[in-house]
């Protein structure tokens, strides 16, 4: 089915530098994007994400691998004749041109027809709202509608994948909540193909169709947000995404014996030998001392959040683990520290991971 | 002024400092306007005020000398400024924004050299291989001065459209390849109308430098070739007169001029980045 | 490793660099580096008997920077009046790198202390005269010294003294007029490295019980000192090589190394030896540049 793929890279490599100074910043990626697709690439500073967008955008060439475009090679061409657009971290706005003329700008570069330009920018400048602002120049604009602007710049010429670099993190709390719903919005109404860079993990699970999590120029796993959340493949995609509880083990049978010398069960089929589990904090839950199949905590300390408190727990050999208790109407959860409870892990909420 | 204990304390305040910068700005500025003063002097003294006319002027343009010095002077120092900052663009282009090497050092040595160099060894240079061209071909005309300013103006053209293409931003012309413009296209489109302000400015600075230049001019000029500094330099050497204050007054309201220009033009480039 | 691509698209590069540096570079070699090659040629060549040279080799020139013959018995002995001209460059130059320092130092400081908008506003201050012609600042000068001039005059007139005092024409006019004409050039680097300099640095010398000449000497000039040294020789590079303002302030007999050269050209009809003291005068540019560069670079690596 390569007709439905829209970027497909085989084992993207880049280095920068030469001879031993030479710094890996991808690793033979691999990995297919499909058209009308929200994917993201998430991942810490240094990753590869940004390396991987710029060699797919063309301002970079691979050291070896390909990158395909609707199952054409587009591995060398230049990126003023790759149907691809960017969306950059700094907006990147020409600031000697106005508004319209800013968004015009590819459309006069590919030589459309003066009415064709006309009714594009009507048109892109509709779609981001900012229908008054169009004989502005981008330093008159707030961050938010500098962003909307180079987003309308981008998708003037309808590519056939628009790439976002963080375009979000300039941003203040509130704008990016309103801009990632706006993003969201965009990308249905076009139907185009987004490739989103980040390193903010609730942005990429809220707004995503897929998720691919890179580290080290590598990608560690490639899934939609409930898969990587529910399901990581290793202890870095788990830390990564979301908080999370580790407890190292052995497998017993169906069960685990924790380095406590309790006993949990789990899904243990696969797996043998050293274990590490990963329980989310909001699946741990309290229950009185001793309750069967719970094991025994302490409680370190508790603090209060607003809507939950985070519960600080340490069990019989002095492991520590959160769990993310709804605060009660009175805000008090009514646990102090120094006591003694039980603990449960919801069913099927831990996941083994292998050492 | 003298400083007083009293007043409140300041780490950065240094007694005696304001008193010694108040005094060489007087100083700086008490020559000039007394040049400028005595231009306007009815007498013919720069000394003794007999007082307020305007006479010397239309009279330093009566003088035919003076006429052809001024025409002269100005059209060399168009053409160099034209030549200087045209080769120091694309010189800027070629030296800036790319990995250090050591062709670039070479370039910014060359480029620089007439700043370091002092101007009596390169006018007594210029002095013997003109000389050889003059009488190889014969040719006597502008040409050789307009060649040797446009030289020397080099590095003042290039200071300031270097400095503006150092801190633009490249994402703008990646950001254009981006939008399917050509190498060209996002020169021209992009490059070039953001370094305009940094072009005049560099125009600027070589028109002036040009203006102001005496012993190239004097050493590679032709016979009867005087442009207005050498002239001047002349006139010093036998009578003094208000005639050349007259001309000062007016080199220094066009440098004044200019100067300003080129204030505000490099203001704005701070601004789009805030 | 890199690809061949990539390999491919850095000399594209590089050459398109050379191309775009190509015209300055012609005309730079053309009219300002190349004939510098001359001039070397012309003094291993001995004189022509009116002017300019003839073909031959000869280190008279090179010999007759510090030696002249006697006419009658041909032995070689100083010469005076060439070492006179050396030390009256060196010296005078010297006495305005320090004094422009002297008084540029403060004025730089009080300027970068200002509230920004004076700031802005001292700062084209200084820079209007520094871009003022030349031969008209120092003719200024002239106006106000000579003995017919403003200050003669004036001291005249209030009956302080009854004959004009000779300024002009003397090693001292032509200081001043070179400390006038040059104080820009040390005022501005001053100023661009104490603007930059972190003024808490100031209030941590007081904090640790420094008096206000301690914090002076122990922390602003030690961190100033790159803008020091690049005013210095931005003083002492073109007062070495002066010319316009010893021809006008010091007539013909207070000459320097530039009006020599000059006169070797002119009435003295020795071209070889203004050559010979051209390659002189660019050689000790070059070694003030070189202690420079040193001294600029050491103090890079110690920050």
């Amino acid at each position: 089915m390569s007709s439905a793929i829209a970027i497909e890279t085989r084992r993207a490599l880049k280095e920068y530098g030469t001879g031993s100074h030479a710094v890996r910043a991808l690793d033979g990626v691999c990995v297919r994007i499909d058209k009308g697709e929200f994917f993201t690439l998430l991942g810490p500073s240094g990753c590869g994400k940004t390396t991987l967008l710029r060699l797919i955008a063309g301002f970079e060439t691979p050291t070896s691998g390909q990158i395909l475009l609707h199952g054409k090679n587009i591995t060398t061409v230049p990126p003023n004749l790759r149907p691809v657009n960017t969306v950059f971290q700094s907006y990147a706005l020409f600031p000697h041109l106005t508004v319209a003329d800013n968004i015009a700008f590819s459309l006069r570069m590919l030589g459309r027809s003066r009415s064709d330009v006309l009714q594009t920018v009507e048109r892109m400048l509709s779609l981001v709202r900012l229908e008054s602002f169009a004989s502005r120049k981008p330093q008159q604009l707030s961050g938010g509608q500098q962003q909307r602007v180079a987003l309308a710049r981008a998708l003037a010429p309808e590519p056939k994948v628009l790439l976002l670099d963080e375009p979000l993190s300039a941003l203040d709390l509130k704008l990016r909540k309103e801009m990632q719903r706006e993003l969201k919005r965009l990308q249905t109404e076009t139907g185009i193909t987004f490739i989103f860079v980040t390193h903010d993990q609730e942005e990429a699970l809220t707004m995503s169709d897929r998720i691919a999590v890179m580290r080290s120029g590598k990608i560690l796993q490639v899934g939609a947000p409930r898969e990587i959340y529910n399901h990581p493949v290793d202890r870095f995609v788990a830390d990564f995404i979301g908080e999370t509880n580790f407890l190292s083990g052995r497998v017993e049978g169906d069960k685990i014996r924790l380095s406590s010398g309790e006993l949990v069960a789990a899904e243990t089929e696969g797996h043998s030998g050293s274990v590490t589990l990963a329980v989310r904090p909001e699946q741990v839950g309290i229950c009185p001392a001793g309750t069967s199949d719970s094991l025994t905590a302490e409680i370190v300390d508790t603090v209060y959040f607003g809507t939950d408190t985070h519960c600080h727990l340490s069990l019989a050999d002095e492991t520590e683990l959160v769990a993310r208790l709804q605060s009660p109407p009175s805000g008090n959860i009514g646990l102090s520290r120094g006591e003694k409870v039980g603990i449960k892990f919801n069913p099927g909420a831990v996941q083994v991971l292998n050492e | 002024m003298t400083i007083v204990s009293d007043r409140a304390f300041s780490v950065s305040r240094l007694p005696g400092f304001a008193t010694i910068a108040v005094t060489v700005l007087v100083m700086l500025y008490l020559p000039i306007v007394l040049l400028v003063l005595f231009a306007f002097n009815a007498g013919p003294s720069p000394a003794i005020w007999e007082g307020f006319s305007l006479h010397w002027f239309p009279r330093a343009w009566a003088n035919e000398q003076v006429k052809e010095a001024t025409i002269r002077s100005l059209v060399i120092a168009t053409s160099a400024a034209i030549i200087s900052t045209s080769v120091a663009v694309l010189a800027a282009l070629g030296t800036t924004r790319r990995r250090k090497s050591p062709g670039q050092t070479f370039v910014y040595l060359m480029i620089n050299q007439p700043l370091m160099v002092p101007e009596i060894v390169t006018a007594v240079a210029l002095l013997i291989l003109f000389g050889f061209i003059k009488v190889a071909t014969g040719y006597q005309g502008l040409g050789y001065l307009i060649l040797a300013h446009s030289a020397f103006c080099i590095p003042f053209a290039y200071l300031p459209i270097r400095a503006r293409l150092e801190g633009m931003d490249i994402t703008l012309e990646i950001a254009a390849a981006d939008l399917y413009a050509t190498p060209w296209q996002a020169f021209r489109h992009v490059t070039l109308p953001m370094l305009m302000p940094a072009v005049a400015a560099g125009f600027m600075l070589a028109f002036i430098t040009s203006l102001d230049d005496v012993i190239i001019s004097l050493f590679v000029k032709s016979a009867g070739q005087d442009t207005l500094p050498t002239y001047m330099l002349g006139q010093i050497r036998r009578n003094m007169t208000v005639e050349v204050n007259a001309i000062s007054t007016l080199l220094i309201g066009l440098t004044v001029i200019l100067l300003t220009a080129f204030f505000l033009l490099t203001r704005e480039r701070n601004r789009p980045q805030k | 490793m890199s690809s061949a691509a990539e390999i491919a698209a850095e000399r594209k590069e590089r050459r398109r660099s050379w191309l775009l540096s190509a015209p300055a570079l012609f005309v730079l070699l053309f009219a300002a580096s190349g004939p510098l090659l001359i001039i070397l040629v012309y003094s291993f060549l001995p004189p022509g008997k009116y002017g300019n040279v003839e073909w031959g080799f000869s280190l008279d020139a090179w010999v007759g920077i510090l030696y002249s013959r006697d006419i009658f018995d041909g032995t070689y002995k100083l010469a005076d009046a060439h070492l006179t001209i050396f030390w009256r460059s060196l010296k005078l130059s010297l006495y305005t790198t320090l004094f422009t320092f002297l008084v540029g130092f403060p004025t730089a400081w009080f300027i970068a202390t200002r509230s920004a908008q004076m700031r802005a506003v001292l700062l084209f201050l200084i820079t209007i005269p520094f871009w003022t012609n030349l031969l008209v600042r120092t003719f200024a000068i002239n106006q106000l010294i000579r003995n017919e001039g403003v200050v003669n005059t004036f001291l005249i007139w209030t009956g302080v003294i009854d004959t004009p005092i000779q300024i002009v024409y003397t090693d001292f006019a032509v200081f001043l007029g070179m400390t006038y004409v040059y104080l820009p050039l040390m005022v501005l680097p001053l100023y661009a490295t104490i603007d930059r300099f972190d003024m808490r640095l100031l209030e941590a010398g007081c904090d640790l019980y420094a008096s206000r000449w301690q914090v002076l000497r122990h922390v602003i000039v030690p961190v100033v000192k790159p803008g020091i040294i690049a005013g210095s020789i931005l003083v002492f590079i073109p007062s070495l090589g002066a010319y316009v303002t010893p021809r006008i302030l010091g007539g013909g007999r207070n000459m320097m190394i530039g009006n020599f050269i000059d006169l070797q050209f002119g009435a003295g009809r020795n071209w070889p030896l203004g050559a010979a003291l051209s390659v002189t005068l660019l050689l000790a540019v070059a070694v003030a540049l070189f202690v420079y560069v040193r001294y600029a670079t050491r103090d890079d690596n110690r920050v």
